[in-house]
């Protein structure tokens, strides 16, 4: 199998990586506001990201949740919790697996294991995105100047994530708490992203600083 | 801008959203057996309705569905969304 061979790779090109934003973070760190206007962003690097597909009558569903410790997402936005892993709802027959802690080959093949022949696809998609933090009172704010979503808590819980636009951008939006969000944009679209957040968070240093 | 609701992921602005034209299209069972007459009415000829139309939309940057969707081509009012591959329901206040 091809990911028996990339594991031992995984570890010598972890020193040599570059992740798509890396070159934006002196500007983030320079961009960032305290205080009561207070908005931050960093690049979360190399986060693992496993896609998921299976439709909605699959017996690979009760096989699958068995290994993530979780039940796939039911609906749009909903976030499940499982084994150091996260599943974001995509759409009906589609998940996207997050985790901190495991390699993604690793994760494919504990996946792969859950799957019958045919009955799901299992890609480990970690280079396909990546990942920016933005957070502090006025993280809400900077997103309404591009998101098409209405960002209110009533209609945009904690703990949720939805597949939307930030700056015409398509990205998966999560809310990971009150005033902390995981902004994933395809990892061609990080630079221009990473600007646009730099640009939206510029007047709330003006406001904090007067 | 309208406002389109998503069988599955809700009301979303029409900026996430791309038009697929109209509905309830049959591919021919056996194009090779269509005149070439017959075969451009199925890829180019489309009512022109003014008023209710039922017409094909995907959710691009959402869940990447195709859904139908129910359009007053006069007043962009949405009166029904439903999932592709359903019947085009029938709306109460006399034929459409």
């Amino acid at each position: 199998m091809v990911e028996t061979t990339i594991e031992p790779l995984d570890k010598l090109i972890g020193g040599l990586r570059v992740s798509p934003a890396q070159h934006l973070h002196g500007a983030f760190v320079d961009a960032g506001v305290t205080g009561a206007f207070g908005v931050r962003v960093r690049e979360e690097q190399f986060l693992t990201m496993v896609g998921l597909r299976v439709t909605a009558g699959s017996p690979d569903r009760a096989r699958l949740a068995k290994i993530l410790g979780a039940e796939l997402p039911g609906g749009c936005g909903e976030v499940a919790t499982g084994h150091d892993v996260v599943v974001l709802w995509l759409s009906p027959d589609e998940y996207l697996v997050i985790s901190q802690s495991v390699a993604g080959s690793t994760l494919v093949s504990y996946l792969r294991a859950g799957v019958s022949e045919g009955g799901a696809a299992v890609v480990d998609l970690s280079a396909n995105r990546t990942t920016l933090r933005l957070e502090g009172p006025s993280a809400q704010a900077v997103l309404e100047k591009g998101c098409p979503l209405d960002l209110h808590p009533r209609s945009f819980a904690t703990g949720t994530a939805v597949v939307t636009n930030i700056g015409r951008v398509p990205v998966i939006l999560w809310k990971v708490e009150a005033d902390s969000y995981r902004i994933l944009p395809r990892a061609s679209f990080a630079d221009f992203l990473g600007r646009w957040l730099v640009d939206a968070m510029a007047e709330f240093k003006v406001l904090g600083s007067g | 801008m309208i406002l389109i609701s998503c069988p599955d992921c809700g009301p979303r602005d029409e900026t996430e959203f791309h038009y697929g034209g109209q509905a309830h299209v049959p591919y021919p069972e056996d194009p090779n057996a269509l005149s070439d007459e017959e075969w451009g009415r199925y890829l180019f000829y489309r009512e022109n309705t003014k008023g209710i139309f039922a017409e094909r939309w995907v959710h691009s940057s959402g869940c990447r569905k195709w859904f139908n969707v129910l359009r007053d081509t006069v007043t962009y009012r949405i009166a029904a969304v439903y999932r592709a591959g359903e019947p085009r329901p029938t709306l109460e206040g006399g034929p459409q």
